[in-house]
């Protein structure tokens, strides 16, 4: 099967479902029966960690940046338009003294500084990095690209943009979500061909699936949900599947031989042929 | 000399705020003139960067020492680069009128 150009985003609501697990077992289970190039794109900046299960080798690695304002305070006069068009609060501006300076971490890079600012020379700008971008080989055709933000940085949706550039319009795209239904999740799913939402059927899961598949109808994006855990909580989940009417694509079995074999760090569908077949089954439903 | 106290309220009998940087008001007390002003702390609404701007807001207020519970990094980075002195008095119970008081001596 030669597959261009779809791109599946694995997301979740509530952490700890399994995404990961789903992204890169289905990566794995379908590797041979797909032709082309597959690359999975690890969009959970804040800690990524596919490339502990695939442990591909480095093949390349770049730095993302924004640019934020740099002020030059001998050509500054102390006007404080910079700061009133600020909407971050990440210029410091005290006329009295007069004192100004700019917050490096809460500046979004927005430019609007630079903007209001009618001084020659009191604003330039220069780069500030946020994070990086790798790019792992698994093998000739699979590749594993990885953002990961900077320690003490806040700013997810620059480095997921980044990560999620290096994506080619000639494969088939897999990005692990980040958590939750914030921007980062927004920013990772905006431009994907079909959503596979990964939840269990505990309270916690319900409330954050319902969140979710409520942002996943905004975008209008085709999704469907993989239940993990199954055996543990109540129907609960079951019901509101049925009564939304979204597809439960496949179950995982709450099961000590998956969570065994998972901490070690192993790819389950290379230990578990029933679990590949499952996972090769899913991809046909979800890829039209 | 002016001094800010982080205040739950905007009365001097109203206990001292553990929070400096989304404490509710601000006491600024003037000790050469003994009075004392309460300001709004916008702070206590901003989704990030809330220390820092009620560190701007004391230093427009020409404060040269604040005292409060807890002063968060971005809070204590700019309030130093202000040469504010942080005074702090973490736990306390009193009210914003028994901390003025200690400086009146």
């Amino acid at each position: 099967m030669i597959i261009k150009d779809y791109r599946i985003a694995i997301a979740s609501g509530k952490g700890g479902t399994g995404k990961t697990m789903v992204a890169v077992n289905l990566m794995y289970a379908i590797k041979d029966i797909i032709d082309g190039k597959i690359q999975l794109i690890d969009c959970d900046v804040e800690e990524p960690n596919i490339n502990i299960f695939t442990k591909g080798s480095l093949n390349s690695e770049k730095e993302v940046a924004i640019k934020i304002p740099d002020i030059n305070t001998d050509k500054c006069i102390y006007c404080g338009k910079c700061a009133e068009y600020c909407a971050y609060n990440a210029i410091i501006f005290v006329k009295s003294i007069p004192h100004i300076a700019v917050m490096d971490d809460l500046c979004h890079g927005c430019g609007a500084c630079s903007y209001a600012c009618e001084t020659e020379g009191a604003i330039t700008e220069k780069n500030h990095a946020l994070g990086t971008v790798s790019k792992y080989n698994i093998s000739d055709k699979i590749e594993v690209i990885e953002g990961r933000i900077k320690v003490g940085n806040a700013l997810a949706v620059p480095v997921i943009k980044a990560v999620k550039k290096e994506s080619e319009k000639n494969a088939l795209v897999i990005y692990d979500s980040p958590p939750g239904t914030s921007c980062p999740v927004i920013e990772t799913i905006n431009d994907v061909d079909y959503v596979i939402l990964v939840t269990e059927p505990t309270p916690f899961g319900v409330n954050d699936l319902k969140l979710m598949v409520e942002t996943v109808k905004k975008l209008g994006k085709n999704m469907g949900v993989v239940v993990n855990r199954v055996g543990l909580g109540t129907d609960d989940l079951y019901d509101y599947l049925n009564v939304e009417n979204i597809e439960v694509l496949m179950k995982i079995p709450f099961d000590r031989k998956i969570a065994g074999i998972y901490s070690e760090g192993k790819i389950l569908v290379d230990e578990l042929p029933w679990l590949k077949q499952e996972f090769i089954d899913l991809f046909k439903k979800i890829h039209i | 000399m002016k001094i800010a106290v982080s205040s739950t309220g905007n009365s001097i009998d109203d206990k001292m705020d553990q929070r400096f940087g989304r404490c509710k008001y601000f006491a600024i007390y003037d000790t050469d003139s003994k009075e004392c002003k309460f300001i709004k702390n916008p702070g206590i609404d901003m989704q990030s960067a809330a220390g820092s701007s009620a560190a701007e807001l004391v230093a427009d207020n020409a404060v040269s020492k604040v005292v409060s519970g807890n002063f968060g990094p971005k809070a204590e980075n700019t309030l130093k680069s202000f040469g504010i002195t942080m005074i702090n008095a973490k736990d306390t119970e009193k009210s914003v009128k028994e901390i003025i008081n200690e400086f009146k001596n």
